[in-house]
């Protein structure tokens, strides 16, 4: 009833936000199932991008997809070996 | 040579057998050749959607077994003839009876002597998805403005890349403009936010889609359904032509009225 007024006053949404929220989540959840390979290629661009920051260790080098119910998130974890100096190395 | 264009969607029921077979009928009326395969083995429909059912002798996996010729097998069409037949699943038989390499020698076979193949893929991503793309040279998507069936559709985007059939083309399908006025459905735009692949046609939710395919007539045929001129909209899309898409939203209630008198004393 209280949804119907606030429709009749167009104070609120019909039921497409709701969808339209749900989906982008299910679908950022369904595409972050990155295959190996991609995986893998990830892996080999980050470490190009941070040795010219720093020394990394590449054997520990772990990244994975975190996924909780409402977001996903890259997580990478990254042993550094030694910081270069600033300036350098760009 | 003819073209290979594969009908799929990931989830069932959104009208993939409807978009088969109406698209199969306005291509033909539109002066192509056209052969249908229905690649949804052990569940066939493509046959009782067209109304052939009372036709089939030999099917499918009759010709990939060699039992029969692949011309005998194929059924013409009530109102088209020879331009228009259908191959027809075989109906107690399961998906695996039949392989990609050999879907793919079919479709070769048969795109020398169609302008198009259009073939019916089973609902999801399974062996009879993977026959059913085999061979093909382009994919239309079909999808309905709901969440499960625009996630299934992203899946099968995936899949297809996968498959390197690359550029697949979507139909949104049983669109209620009523429905998306009010902000209760998903519009044409939002599942193009989602999918983000060329739109080949919109098709409205139709009652005389449910009475055509009840009497085994497809709704293209029909000069005064607006389901039916959205298939024939997309059918002169897939010949090249540009056609703008229907305006869902504009037809109020005398309007709608309106032009059912005027194309019925068209018709007459």
């Amino acid at each position: 009833m209280l949804e119907f007024l606030g429709r009749l006053l167009g104070t609120s949404d019909g039921s497409k936000t709701k969808a339209k929220e749900r989906l982008r989540l299910v679908l950022v959840h369904d595409r972050s199932s990155l295959s190996p390979g991609l995986l893998e290629s990830l892996k080999e661009d980050l470490i190009k991008v941070i040795s010219k920051y720093m020394d990394i260790d590449e054997s520990g080098l772990e990244v994975n997809l975190d996924k909780s119910d409402d977001s996903v998130a890259l997580v990478a974890n990254i042993p550094v070996k030694n910081v270069k100096r600033q300036g350098k190395g760009k | 040579m003819g073209k290979v264009i594969v009908i799929t969607s990931g989830k069932g029921g959104v009208g993939k057998t409807t978009t088969t077979a109406n698209l199969g009928h306005g291509l033909a009326a539109l002066g192509r050749k056209v052969c249908l395969v229905d690649a949804d083995i052990g569940l066939r429909n493509l046959d009782v959607v067209l109304g052939l059912e009372n036709r089939i002798v030999y099917h499918l996996l009759d010709v990939v077994e060699g039992n029969c010729t692949v011309s005998k097998a194929l059924i013409r069409d009530k109102q088209h003839g020879e331009n228009l037949v259908l191959l027809a699943a075989a109906q107690t038989r399961e998906k695996d009876a039949v392989n990609p390499d050999q879907m793919r020698d079919l479709m070769k076979v048969l795109r020398k002597e169609y302008d198009y193949v259009l073939v019916d893929c089973p609902a999801g991503i399974e062996q009879g998805f993977r026959n059913a793309v085999a061979g093909a040279d382009q994919a239309i998507l079909v999808t309905t403005p709901e969440v499960s069936a625009v996630r299934d559709a992203d899946r099968i985007v995936g899949l297809l890349e996968a498959t390197e059939l690359h550029d697949p083309q979507v139909i949104i399908n049983r669109i209620r403009p009523d429905m998306v006025r009010r902000g209760d459905m998903l519009d044409i735009s939002d599942v193009d936010d989602f999918l983000r692949i060329p739109i080949l046609g919109i098709v409205p939710d139709d009652e005389s889609i449910i009475v055509s395919t009840n009497r085994g007539e497809p709704v293209v045929n029909d000069q005064r359904s607006r389901s039916g001129q959205a298939y024939r909209n997309i059918c002169r899309r897939l010949e090249g032509q540009e056609v703008s898409f229907m305006d869902l939203q504009g037809e109020n209630f005398m309007q709608r009225l309106l032009r059912r008198i005027r194309v019925g004393a068209a018709n007459r």
